[in-house]
């Protein structure tokens, strides 16, 4: 197995007292689009300062390329950052903000304008390159900046936030964009947000992030259908939790007693007796014993439209704190104060330790 | 009732105005007086007494002297004061409020007390009176103006942009030198043309400092000693008018402000 692009081992940081990191290890893998997914003071951007030198870890190393990088600083590294707020220099115009990491490298002027207008090409702004920053749009500087940080073709693209000050439909828009130029140029990128469908709609491999430490990690699939910890199921996509404990397993069959009866499934016990049932919203099924699964009564309290599915909410009739968590058709007739029965199948139920 | 009080209204703004600018306004009016002495009846316009200032080699002489000490030490002023600005916004320095509160302390004390400190300070060190001593004065009582102004305007939405000329593989003085600085022009600038103005008509301190060069404004008061004529109206005047166009800069480029 070749090594991984990056390589980052048992990092630790603290901020005067304040631990944000513990003990976190990751491996990047070349061509890859990393996210680091979490909520704020996950511990999230400290990672990706760490990886492009801003911050030196209290404990800790980080290797690219096989070399110790820890303590280089930025300029040194084979690393550039999109910041949150884009950093475009206002005083230079845009060819000369791209062209920047040239010069700084001396590369004469010619090639420095020539490769700055193939990367504002890559991004689709070949117009913009005499304009001033000022002059653009926000998804506009957005894509400067990712053209400054491109050009000088670093071996990890940094992005922190990178879509967070756009709108909702630009934001989407320039998702695919970045996803697309990734897969164009193939320089691993390594992206954090707190959105998790930013999340699932790029990632090669997402890192779930909490209190300063991996939940999860792994291609977004595997993290939306198994997630590995209580905190994954809820943070990336919303679930239904179920807290019980074991009563039995055998045959690879184990069985749990909730608040809505015992609930069997296939799979092996986690260690310890109190266990969570996470259930995806799309697989709570609403009306008559349809599911292999009774999960009982549940009290609708709310219906949300969302387009193309209904949104359930919904009381258990069992356990007034369990709440249901449903994803209904559209053309669904249920209505908020209907009392409906809910159901699941056996194999679309998460086991996870509590 | 109510026009007696708009009535009030006019005569008060009147008589302020009048109080600041009257002075001036008698001043330049008679540098331009055609005869011999600055009193009513007024007699020109002349430009004769502006023809005998620059014909007096000795005002002339003192004049580029002024301009002299000006530029250089408001270059000096701004540059020191830049810098300290920069290392008190980047950095964390140990008791760095009180480190800032000392360096903006020359602003609220006399210059007539740092100009007699310089001067026993000189005296003690062997540094003879000179434009040179008076153009250090200066930089003692411009600095903390220009770090005022520099430091005001140094915020941290710019440590972002420094981070990303290093990023992208500046060394630390060029990340001074093309982004930082370039950033902070309008805020350099008008340190610059604030200590200029400051310089230009400063007279407390070039005239304890300096002895056979000196500058404008000692030249002037020397020029004062031998009674009133047109001539001190004219040079005055002239000072006035670089004051004037210096503040005109200051309030441009301070007040400017880039869209977006």
């Amino acid at each position: 197995m070749s090594a991984p692009l990056v390589d980052i081992r048992n990092v630790s940081h603290r901020f005067g007292q304040l631990p944000v990191l513990k003990d976190v290890s990751l491996a990047i893998e070349p061509g890859s689009y990393t996210i680091l997914l979490g909520p704020s003071g996950s511990g999230k951007t400290t990672l990706l300062s760490i990886l492009g030198g801003f911050v030196t870890p209290s404990e800790g190393k980080v290797f690219i390329r096989g070399q110790d990088c820890t303590a280089v600083p930025p300029a040194k590294r084979p690393t550039t950052t999109v910041f949150q707020d884009y950093a475009l220099f206002p005083h230079m115009s845009v060819g000369g903000n791209v062209g920047f990491g040239l010069r700084m490298r001396g590369i004469d002027g010619a090639t420095r304008a020539a490769k700055a207008r193939d990367a504002l090409a890559l991004v689709g702004l070949a117009a913009a390159f005499d304009k001033k920053p000022h002059q653009l749009s926000g998804g506009q500087r957005q894509r400067v900046a990712l053209a400054r940080a491109l050009v000088i073709e670093p071996a990890v693209l940094l992005l922190d936030e990178p879509l967070g000050a756009l709108d909702l439909k630009l934001r989407r828009q320039m998702q695919d964009e970045l996803k697309a130029i990734q897969k164009r140029i193939g320089t691993a990128f390594v992206h954090v947000t707190h959105d998790q469908e930013e999340a699932m709609a790029l990632a090669d491999h997402c890192v779930v992030m909490n209190d300063g430490g991996i939940e999860d990690e792994g291609p977004p699939e595997r993290v939306y259908a198994r997630p590995k910890t209580r905190f994954s199921a809820t943070f990336m996509g919303e679930s239904t939790i179920l807290a019980g404990s074991v009563s039995g397993a055998e045959n690879g069959i184990v069985t749990v007693s909730t608040a809505v009866g015992p609930v069997s499934l296939p799979g092996a016990p986690p260690a310890g007796d109190t266990v969570a049932l996470a259930i995806r919203p799309e697989h709570l099924l609403l009306g008559e014993a349809r599911g292999s699964v009774a999960l009982g009564a549940g009290k609708v309290g709310d219906v949300v439209f969302q387009g193309s599915f209904k949104r359930v909410l919904a009381a258990s009739a069992l356990d007034a704190a369990l709440q249901f968590i449903a994803k209904a058709p559209a053309s669904a007739t249920v209505q908020a104060g209907d009392t409906i029965a809910i159901s699941c199948n056996a194999r679309d139920i998460i086991l996870l330790a509590d | 009732m109510r026009a007696a009080v708009r009535l009030a209204a006019w005569v008060y703004a009147i008589a302020v105005y009048g109080f600041i600018f009257l002075p001036v306004v008698v001043l330049v009016l008679f540098s331009l007086q055609a005869t011999s002495f600055p009193i009513p009846p007024f007699t020109g316009p002349s430009l004769r007494w502006y023809q005998a200032v620059l014909a007096d080699a000795r005002l002339t002489s003192a004049l580029v002297n002024s301009l002299l000490v000006a530029v250089l030490s408001s270059l000096a002023s701004v540059t020191l004061g830049f810098l300290s600005a920069w290392g008190f916004a980047r950095f964390v320095l140990p008791g760095s409020a009180l480190l800032r509160g000392l360096i903006t302390l020359p602003l609220t004390v006399s210059y007539l007390i740092i100009g007699m400190g310089l001067l026993v300070l000189f005296n003690w060190a062997g540094v003879p009176k000179s434009l040179l001593a008076a153009g250090i004065g200066h930089v003692v009582i411009n600095l903390p103006l220009c770090f005022a102004i520099i430091y005001s305007q140094m915020g941290d939405h710019q440590i972002n942009i420094e981070r990303a000329a290093r990023d992208l593989g500046a060394a630390e003085w060029k990340v001074l030198l093309l982004i930082t600085v370039p950033v902070m022009a309008p805020a350099i600038f008008a340190g610059f043309f604030l200590s200029m103005t400051f310089s230009w008509d400063e007279f407390v301190i070039s005239f304890l400092l300096t002895r056979f060069e000196t500058t404008l404004p000692v030249e002037i008061w020397n020029l004062l000693r031998s009674g009133l004529n047109p001539k001190t109206n004219a040079v005055g005047s002239l000072v006035f008018a670089v004051s004037i166009v210096l503040v005109v800069f200051f309030e441009l480029t301070l007040l400017r402000r880039k869209p977006a």
